[in-house]
């Protein structure tokens, strides 16, 4: 067995699933609270990366960046994460609010709308090309460079733990804030039932607020994580991570926060196992295989509970 | 309504909010303003419209189109008049799926790119075969039916969330396999690899249609058959919406659990309403492959995609003269706005027709209106004196209405960069305009109008095939959030 290649592939599917966990979140928080399929959520993550490119052009381009590596860092990832809440909430105020108690499909159309707004009101101000983080080139590539190294000569670099840890911070933090605080308590509250949460008086609008918030500032810290280890940005990012996302939402049961960070790291294993064994053209069509499957057998999710339609 | 008018009765919390109120059918409260509707002459005119038989407007409608080629020999008006009858084929599978059995299809493309392969692999050189177009266009109906029912079997059980992603990643898996066709191998096994699709290059080179000897090839022939094809299936179509079938689509639409317990099967209506539209899109890309004489990959992705969705929601959902229409709106629309002189046109007959429609009282309008070109001027004597760059930038749009605009409306040398925040800014404007009342609603709108013209002139029209993609996203936000039902969708009432 070729140990090397499994190895690299194990680290590069964790590193990739953590960015797919973390957008997962979002979407399941947000479905979870409103039973919709935020279509826009993959733009958000887009966004972010594009204020973590803006962050890396004020502090004087990837290879000459006029600060240290900590507080590039730190303000890519506040920038982004803030950036990404507020056009969430912006999103949520504007286009989804008026159709809360509309039929179904009319808020899946509108999420279409925005996101293709979004992505090509992206392509208008930015243009169409690839740009690149090209974190080899940030002080030295000091990111790439550093690490510690695995057994078969696979080496770990910075950026991958960097992804990892941070994508671990991120989600004990929004585990406390869900099961331990007022608001968490509130935003379980509302998804479980949002007429009778709003007659136990907690303000109703406040929560799915909130929810948008930090579910696109993680779709937004997403977008960061995504470029400094796979460098390359453009308007249209947004749409496969999204989709993949999704999926991996689905497949640990959407609305179920554990579960969508399990479905995030087994798309991002799988994709990284495809990509090494078979062929990067086939990751689609495995990950879609994934789902169906996952549909066919239980449809609630692997960490789903099977709903009840209530009348 | 009268609420019993008895003046002891505390004022109820929900009073004066618009929209249904506690304990009142959103219906019934409007029935008495609907019957003052109908009276005056354009209630006439409506009750004369309700009272005529459905189909009389697609006869008529079909005759009408029929007269195209007859009326002008411009094969550019022809072209388009035919990329707009496939639109329309298009919508009208759409319809089925999404309009009568309310499920969200998001691969519809696929199954229009499906039949579109399908003919161009059967009747091209690609393998040396030229069938006979009656026996390719029925294969690739059925073909892209079947693969439309396949889509859907696994998704049966699941409600329209699921379906909607599944659908959506069917039609990403599509134009991704088409992509890598060109080397197509068992999973990677073997050194072995077939060119199936042609890859990024597509398909060149496909036969015309030829019925039983009979070839079409002159733009005029094919957009008579796109014509006859759509009205056939219009008709079908519009059969299947008054029968049983189409009754118990619209309740599944209506409320999928009330229904089943009706004893409706609902799994097999889904199935079948999955089928129908996924055939009639093969339908749509058999003629649409037939004209192009290639097909590529790239034609069946996600913009196609939400450009029949902003069709199919810009007409109505639900409604067949819907389809006509809000394919005709749409698909002219994206034509004209190619021209910036034709799309600076739309742009102000929109922006003007919206004040007038939604403006009131009336001296508002002129208010409005004349602050904004006022303001305008008042802008560029500014800038002439203080700002000489401001008005330095080349005229974008010819013609009288350009040489007019340029007068009130700043044009910087090298607009880029200001034009692109002034476009954020603007979005954040139109945000904020939602939140205001009148009379600072108006007075807000002078200073927004004058920042839209402003980025149309400068950035929007330059850039014609962005703008075109973000003005269809506007549309959908826009109609979904003010007008759901579209033009002449019928209102849902909504019980909640």
């Amino acid at each position: 067995m070729n140990w090397n290649l499994f190895l690299t592939e194990l680290v590069a599917g964790i590193t990739h699933g953590s960015v797919y966990a973390l957008i997962a979140l979002g979407y399941s928080m947000v479905y979870g609270i409103l039973k919709l399929l935020n279509f826009a959520h993959g733009d958000i993550y887009m966004v972010g990366a594009f204020i973590g490119f803006g962050v890396i052009t004020v502090f004087g381009g990837a290879t000459a960046l006029t600060t240290s590596l900590v507080i590039l860092l730190v303000s890519m990832f506040v920038l982004a994460m803030l950036g990404g809440g507020l056009l969430g909430v912006m999103i949520e105020r504007f286009a989804y609010r008026r159709l809360r108690n509309a039929p179904r499909i009319a808020p899946l159309i509108t999420a279409l709308g925005v996101a293709f707004f979004l992505e090509n009101s992206a392509q208008l101000i930015l243009g169409a090309e690839f740009q690149s983080y090209d974190s080899f080139s940030w002080k030295n590539g000091e990111l790439w460079s550093k690490g510690f190294e695995l057994p078969a000569g696979v080496h770990v670099a910075l950026a991958q733990i960097i992804v990892v840890v941070g994508t671990l911070v991120l989600m004990v933090a929004l585990t406390y804030f869900v099961r331990a605080t007022q608001t968490g308590k509130a935003m379980r509250a509302t998804s479980f039932d949002r007429e009778g949460a709003a007659m136990m008086g907690i303000d109703v609008d406040r929560v799915i607020v909130v929810t948008f918030f930090i579910g696109s500032a993680l779709a937004g810290a997403a977008g960061v994580f995504n470029c400094m280890v796979y460098q390359q940005l453009w308007p249209y990012m947004g749409f496969q991570a999204g989709l993949f996302a999704f999926t991996a939402a689905v497949v640990g049961g959407i609305g179920n926060l554990p579960g969508a960070v399990l479905g995030g790291m087994l798309i991002g294993l799988a994709q990284a196992f495809a990509t090494g064994y078979v062929s990067s053209t086939f990751e689609e069509a495995i990950v879609f295989a994934i789902l169906i499957a996952v549909m066919l057998i239980r449809p609630s999710g692997l960490l789903g509970k099977a709903a009840i339609q209530k009348v | 309504m009268d609420d019993g008018g008895n003046p002891n009765l505390p004022a109820r919390p929900d009073e004066g909010e618009p929209g249904i109120r506690v304990g009142v059918d959103d219906w019934v409260a409007t029935h008495e303003q609907r019957d003052v509707r109908r009276t005056g002459l354009t209630g006439k005119a409506n009750d004369l419209i309700d009272r005529t038989p459905r189909w009389w407007f697609y006869v008529a409608f079909g005759l009408l189109a029929g007269l195209l080629p007859a009326l002008t020999s411009n094969g550019y008006v022809i072209r388009v008049g035919f990329d707009t009858l496939i639109y329309m084929l298009l919508c009208l599978g759409l319809n089925v799926v999404v309009g009568y059995a309310g499920l969200l299809d998001l691969g519809y493309v696929a199954f229009f790119g499906f039949g579109a392969y399908i003919f161009a692999m059967l009747s091209s050189p690609k393998f040396g075969l030229h069938w006979d177009a009656l026996i390719v266009v029925p294969l690739a109906v059925v073909a892209t039916g079947l693969l439309g029912l396949l889509v859907a079997l696994p998704s049966r059980r699941l409600v329209g969330d699921y379906l909607a992603i599944v659908t959506l990643f069917f039609g990403q898996l599509f134009v991704t396999i088409m992509q890598n066709g060109s080397r197509f191998s068992l999973l990677g096994i073997g050194d072995h690899s077939w060119d199936l699709t042609g890859g990024p290059n597509g398909i060149p080179d496909i036969d015309n249609w030829d019925l039983g000897g009979f070839k079409i090839s002159s733009l005029n022939g094919y957009y008579l058959t796109a014509l006859t094809v759509f009205m056939i299936s219009l008709f079908a179509i519009y059969l299947v919406d008054v029968s049983r079938t189409g009754r118990a689509w619209k309740s599944l639409r209506e409320d999928p659990l009330a229904a089943e317990l009706m004893g409706i099967p609902v799994n097999r209506l889904k199935l079948l309403a999955f089928a129908i539209s996924a055939g009639i899109g093969g339908l749509a890309g058999t003629l649409f492959a037939g004209l192009n004489t290639a097909v590529f990959a790239a034609d069946f992705d996600v913009p196609t995609l939400i450009i029949v969705y902003a069709m199919l929601i810009l007409g109505g959902a639900g409604s067949l003269g819907g389809v006509i229409l809000g394919a005709i709106v749409v698909n002219v629309s994206l034509e004209a706005l190619r021209t910036p002189g034709h799309a600076t046109w739309i742009f102000y007959t929109l922006i003007v027709a919206t004040i007038i429609a939604k403006v009131r009282p009336w001296r508002w309008v002129v208010i409005v209106i004349g602050g904004t070109i006022g303001l305008g001027y008042l802008l560029v004597a500014i800038a002439n004196e203080w700002w000489p760059r401001g008005t330095a930038g080349e005229p974008t749009v010819s013609g009288w209405l350009g040489t007019w605009l340029n007068e009130w409306v700043l044009h910087p040398s090298d607009p880029q960069t200001i034009g692109n925040i002034c476009f954020i800014v603007l979005v954040f404007a139109v945000l904020g305009l939602t939140l205001l009342k009148p009379w600072l609603l108006w007075v807000a709108m002078i200073p927004t109008l004058y920042l839209a013209a402003f980025v149309w002139q400068n950035r929007l029209v330059v850039e014609p095939s962005v703008t075109r993609l973000i003005l269809i996203g506007v549309v959908l936000i826009v109609l979904m959030n003010a007008r759901p039902q579209g033009l002449l969708g019928a209102h849902r009432i909504e019980i909640a």
